[in-house]
């Protein structure tokens, strides 16, 4: 093949050109491909933060509300729980919250943006069983706290684990924020997430 | 005759059927010393044309938004249904028992040294591909370890440690994990849209992978030509025809060989299938036999037995290292261990191939790397605790320093056997 009349620098400039405008072409194609397994909007809505009013609860007592396929738990500890985590810390595995199972704002030791409010997954960290809440003390817990009936793991009223339990964590802190006082939104931050 | 004689010159005008059968089968020359390990080529095949086939049929009662009712219509109400599931489900494991044979056979023999590195490679593609299959397929009928199998195996890119890359901080890796378990799952938890999602992978888009590998992988070998036994390259000994004189033709030599060889697979096969389809929870788990379930965790989530020596390394990590956890060094260890096959070619550097010549030394390395890989398979199917975890450890310390040291430095320390000539009857 002869090369008379060929300009070699257009050719290649016109070659590189084509395959960079491919390119923005193909990777411009492939979103719609990698999107689609996103979440879907029905997902979405299955999947959206629950509001949990706390206000209406009583002193002590536990709400429990649902999202995205697991138990949440809302507790209104009273200022004697709240006093109470202290003594624990020396037969807990994690009492100062290092272990990363909660949010940032609620890696402290009573586990919680506000100390009134304890916000957990009411899943046991062992095998996912739910764990029963004991707002008395019992033979297990002297101060009350979260039995696992399934393989006896404990948890305190900030739901850190106990020391020889089978469960390796603390419950996990889903992330929260509050809209208003009482008024908390789980699977949101939007709202206030300091004390 | 004259008409179909008439025909094929026809077609042959138009598409090389003569010349590809001659030269993939009867005048593609295959040295005339192999011996039993040469079987689990042809085995794989023999797999590969059952996974397809039951799969196929599968497809047509399975449906992804009932997975487990459906699998159960098959075991149950389908007539014959329990028998094709049964093979599909055996076969999987059959699949991984050849394939690990035929991979140890090319370590025996040193199948994967120059001119066959390519061959190694697709192989090892094959193999990749293999294990996406398998772990997607798994999930499919969920069963309660499907969940859970799922749900350990998704989450292992939460332990990816995007943090070590510039500009991400340990925050921001955790949230990328996160927005890629999501983006796997296509939810917020494991849910149809998962299945669906690995339904489509499942039965499409892996198995046309897995076809397109295994032709270049053999088109591959064609190109270069069978190893064999003594490692000897019979190419480099031809006739005055140009024929390899170590060399018998591909059909009808090997295909008769092969046949036997097939026919004692499949009774083998039949007898796993009629009389231990689960292998004793070995080849289907227990807790499989129970719909998927999110509370409730079983006892002790172990992945299927041919997952087995890359999770025990998984679990085998405890320390943190250069500020990555535990688990992050498993990933690596996990996913170097896959990695280390495909360098293979490049990390042994003794100059004889098979193991028939090669010292004591190199023997015994690779005697302890087959029994380590056992003890593996076995320790990742185990919970890991106490002595377990440590023989975990060990196990996989030695998997390493086998393909970093022992097959790059085990020639300078033995001395090697003369490499014949020819091929020989290995006696």
């Amino acid at each position: 093949m002869s090369n008379d009349g060929v300009n070699t620098s257009r050719r290649t400039f016109l070659i590189g050109l084509t395959s960079a405008v491919g390119a923005v072409g193909a990777i411009g194609a492939a979103v719609p491909f990698v999107k689609s397994w996103q979440p879907s909007a029905k997902a979405e809505n299955a999947g959206a933060p629950v509001e949990v009013d706390a206000s209406k609860l009583e002193m002590g007592q536990r709400v429990v509300a649902e999202w995205r396929g697991q138990p949440i738990w809302v507790v209104r500890r009273t200022d004697d729980m709240i006093a109470n985590l202290d003594k624990l810390n020396g037969e807990l595995k994690d009492p100062q919250s290092k272990e990363d199972q909660q949010p940032p704002y609620a890696a402290n030791e009573w586990r919680s943006i506000k100390k009134e409010y304890l916000v957990l997954i009411g899943i046991c960290t062992h095998l996912g069983c739910s764990p029963l809440f004991e707002e008395e003390p019992t033979v297990e817990l002297k101060y009350g706290g979260f039995f696992c009936p399934c393989h006896g793991s404990k948890f305190d009223l900030a739901g850190r684990v106990y020391q020889g339990v089978p469960a390796p964590t603390n419950l996990v802190v889903p992330p929260h924020s509050y809209v208003s006082d009482a008024v908390i939104i789980v699977g949101s931050e939007e709202g206030e997430t300091k004390a | 005759m004259r008409l179909v004689n008439g025909l094929i010159d026809w077609v042959d005008a138009r598409l090389p059927v003569v010349n590809t059968y001659k030269k993939h089968m009867s005048e593609y020359y295959a040295p005339k010393n192999f011996n039993f390990w040469y079987y689990f080529g042809v085995l794989s095949m023999v797999v590969l044309i059952n996974q397809l086939l039951t799969g196929i049929w599968l497809t047509m009662f399975y449906s992804p938004s009932d997975g487990f009712g459906s699998v159960e219509y098959i075991m149950r109400d389908v007539q014959w249904g329990w028998l094709i599931r049964y093979m599909h489900a055996v076969g999987a494991s059959a699949f991984f028992a050849v394939v690990y044979l035929h991979m140890f056979r090319g370590l025996l023999y040193g199948s994967y040294k120059p001119p066959r590195e390519l061959v190694w490679i697709f192989g090892m593609l094959i193999y990749v591909a293999l294990m996406a299959e398998g772990f997607l397929g798994y999930v499919l009928p969920w069963g309660n370890m499907s969940y859970w199998g799922a749900q350990v195996i998704i989450s292992l890119a939460g332990a990816i440690p995007f943090d070590m890359l510039p500009f991400i901080d340990a925050k921001d890796a955790k949230e990328i994990g996160e927005a890629l378990t999501t983006w796997v799952r296509g939810d917020y938890l494991l849910s149809t849209a998962t299945v669906n999602k690995f339904f489509a992978l499942h039965v499409v888009a892996i198995p046309l992978v897995l076809v397109a590998l295994v032709f270049l992988h053999i088109l591959a070998l064609h190109e270069v030509g069978s190893n064999n036994p003594d490692g000897v390259e019979i190419k480099q000994n031809k006739d005055e025809n140009g024929i390899p004189r170590d060399g018998i033709p591909f059909h009808p030599y090997y295909t008769v060989k092969d046949l036997p060889g097939v026919i004692v697979f499949l009774m083998i096969f039949a007898v796993v299938i009629f009389f231990f389809p689960t292998g004793g929870g070995y080849l289907i788990e227990k807790p499989n036999f129970v719909a998927a379930n999110p509370l409730k965790t079983p006892d002790h989530i172990a992945p299927v037995w041919y997952y087995g020596p890359y999770y025990a390394m998984l679990r085998a990590t405890t320390i943190e290292w250069f500020s990555m956890s535990a688990k992050s060094w498993g990933l690596i260890a996990m996913g170097g261990g896959i990695v280390v096959l495909f360098l293979l070619p490049w990390l042994d550097r003794h100059p004889v191939k098979s193991i028939r010549y090669k010292g004591w030394l190199s023997k015994t390395l690779l005697l302890i790397f087959a029994l380590d890989f056992l003890m593996l398979g076995f320790l990742g199917t185990q919970p890991a605790s106490g002595l377990y975890k440590t023989l975990a450890q060990i196990g996989t310390v030695y998997y390493f320093l086998f393909f970093f040291i022992g097959l790059p430095l085990a020639h300078r320390f033995e001395k090697s056997k003369p490499v014949p000539e020819r091929v020989t009857g290995g006696h």
